[in-house]
């Protein structure tokens, strides 16, 4: 791992995540760690998203669905008096695997611009629906009374456990999304990226393994959800607004596109700067924007990019 | 079903100016909400400072004329050769900005605007009908605009240039056509429909920042029905959304409420009404993957 530079900053990252409650606690900033725990809990969602985006070129405007519907899984669960974690990651990987599904299956067949709005629309639809659950407290959303329980083994309430509990997921998922990323099946994706109408005269059936992906990746970003709602307690259906959508394709971009520890890095700078701005100004998102324009104007591949090319490399724009 | 036409028709104003951009340029333009929410803002004030609603149009068109010009040479002319992912995020920086610009300026509430004293009176359209003016001039408005854009687009010069440009721009640069020049008047064309929209929904909407982003979803989803580029699929599918959401709105929980408990009707007849009009694009992109109007000869 250590020959590349990427590798080296991956280290970098997770030796930092894996230092961030002690530092913080030594510092007398408990806050620190709820912040890196919604750091992280991003960046799982953003890592699905870069499955898609980054490997399969395939832009999916509406993910932030699949995080609101991992998160329902919980409260909705919890409203009921059901607090055992098994039994909401036992709901949320199905719903949102089956979501992803259906949503995959139409809108795969469109590419392109329609693509990008046709996942929109339904990110959308899913955000009506949560809005219109009056039981579920609709607009207002739905406070989650407590943690998922694991039967004593972890204990979500704690902000450290919580805190190591995300980490594992994300380590988890970068592996998982590296050994995926490595496979034949994720070098058939990123050959439909690059040339879809070349695989499929190759022989494969591209669709197939695009829709594999899709699902993949939804059922990641619900899993993201169920962190989500762990750490937050609380659950509205803004978090399927498509704003969010965009800040996680944000996230994924920033990071840079295509790398595994990108969207990680990307989410740590977007919710940071999120934090930080303002407490300079009450008008954050007004420096916010600008930000985000000029990374996209001239740093083509984020901050992975930055970091593990150097600024030798930088200009080198890919087709 | 009239307000629904009044709907669709400002739908269409958003529309047209989001498809001209979109189907010639090849531009993803989230800002566009954006323009439309300025455009509503200046006509609030100068409404509000002067009490003259035409005033207010003409500032507004000219205020996002300006800034259409200004944001098309500082940031757009950079992205017309990347792809539709970097205008997505670059436009969606843009949102962030203009939002927070807005509050900045005319402060965090809601500005409201009152209809003009001229307009202000009922119509009877039927005997016993009667229907506010100011909806009925919208409806004109828009049908005016779209006149006036298939004209300009079918049977100008300048229509001509800008359809070539869709088609081949390198082609029509070659032939010595200052194709930056257009793009820019392209641009700039789309912003002040959506100041024009922005402003005529001032008195019927509340003004407020984050308005603009509403209206753009549903005019992605309009342009999208439409087919990309079509002004013609633009005005049908505008309609078609508009008069859709209008009735499903108002029909939808009577007729859930025959086929299920009153109290479930009421649930989900708003939320089915919501989700009505993104079911129809999912629908139609599921049978026709371009659109109603796909453009010709791509």
């Amino acid at each position: 791992v250590l020959r590349s530079r990427r590798g080296v900053i991956t280290l970098i990252a997770l030796a930092a995540l894996v230092a961030v409650p002690a530092l913080s606690l030594a510092a007398g900033q408990p806050f620190y760690i709820d912040l890196f725990t919604r750091v992280m809990v991003f960046a799982i969602a953003a890592l699905s998203l870069d499955l898609i985006l980054g490997y399969g070129g395939m832009v999916s405007f509406g993910h932030a669905a699949y995080l609101g519907i991992g998160a329902y899984a919980v409260g909705i669960l919890s409203f009921h008096g059901i607090g055992n974690g098994f039994v909401h990651f036992g709901v949320a990987i199905p719903a949102s695997a089956l979501t992803a599904l259906v949503i995959g299956f139409i809108s795969l067949r469109t590419s392109g611009v329609y693509f990008i709005m046709i996942t929109l629309a339904f990110a959308q639809m899913l955000y009506f629906l949560a809005e219109s659950l009056n039981l579920y407290g609709g607009d207002d959303g739905l406070n989650i009374a407590r943690a998922s329980s694991f039967g004593g083994a972890i204990d979500l309430g704690d902000p450290v456990e919580r805190y190591y509990f995300v980490f594992a997921w994300l380590l988890a998922f970068l592996y998982l999304g590296h050994r995926l990323v490595q496979s034949r099946f994720g070098l058939l994706l990123q050959g439909v990226k690059s040339n879809e109408r070349r695989m499929a005269a190759i022989g494969f059936r591209t669709f197939r393994y695009k829709l594999a992906a899709f699902v993949i990746a939804g059922t990641f970003c619900g899993i993201a959800g169920v962190l989500y709602a762990n750490a937050v307690l609380f659950v509205s259906p803004s978090i399927m607004h498509w704003t969010r959508s965009g800040e996680i394709m944000m996230m994924v971009i920033l990071g840079g596109m295509a790398t595994l520890v990108g969207p990680v890095l990307g989410a740590a700078l977007y919710l940071i700067l999120e934090s930080v701005l303002p407490r300079a100004t009450e008008h954050w998102q007004a420096i916010l924007g600008p930000i985000l324009v000029l990374v996209v104007l001239f740093s083509r591949s984020g901050l992975m990019g930055l970091l593990a090319d150097g600024v030798r490399r930088r200009s080198v724009v890919r087709a | 079903v009239l307000n629904g036409t009044q709907f669709g028709v400002m739908l269409f104003l958003m529309a047209a100016g989001l498809t001209l951009v979109f189907g010639i340029m090849n531009l993803i333009n989230l800002a566009h909400g954006a323009l439309y929410m300025v455009g509503a803002y200046v006509a609030a004030a100068t409404f509000g400072a002067t009490g003259s609603f035409l005033l207010a149009l003409a500032a507004a068109i000219a205020a996002a004329l300006l800034l259409g010009v200004a944001i098309e040479v500082i940031v757009f002319r950079r992205l017309y050769a990347r792809d539709h992912l970097d205008q997505v995020l670059a436009t969606f920086g843009l949102i962030l900005f203009f939002d927070e610009m807005v509050r900045v300026i005319w402060g965090a509430t809601a500005l409201y605007m009152s209809v003009p004293k001229f307009l202000g009176g009922r119509v009877e359209l039927l005997p016993g009908v009667p229907y506010p003016t100011y909806r009925l001039v919208i409806i004109a408005m828009g049908l005016l605009v779209a006149l006036l854009l298939y004209l300009v687009i079918g049977r100008t010069r300048v229509g001509m240039l800008i359809r070539a440009g869709a088609s081949n721009r390198v082609m029509v640069a070659a032939l010595g056509v200052n194709v930056v020049l257009l793009y820019t008047l392209v641009f700039a064309l789309g912003a002040a429909l959506a100041a024009l929209a922005g402003a005529m929904a001032g008195p019927i909407f509340a003004v407020e920042a984050g308005m603009g982003e509403n209206v753009l979803i549903l005019a992605f989803v309009v342009i999208v029905i439409g087919g990309i580029g079509s002004i013609r699929g633009a005005f049908v599918a505008a309609l078609l959304v508009g008069i859709v959401d209008a009735v499903g709105r108002a029909f939808l929980r009577p007729l859930l409420a025959l086929l299920m408990s009153h109290a479930a009707a009421d649930a989900a007849g708003p939320a089915l009404a919501s989700m009505l009009i993104y079911i129809l694009m999912a629908a139609v992109l599921f049978v026709r993957p371009q659109g109603l109007f796909p453009p010709r000869g791509r």
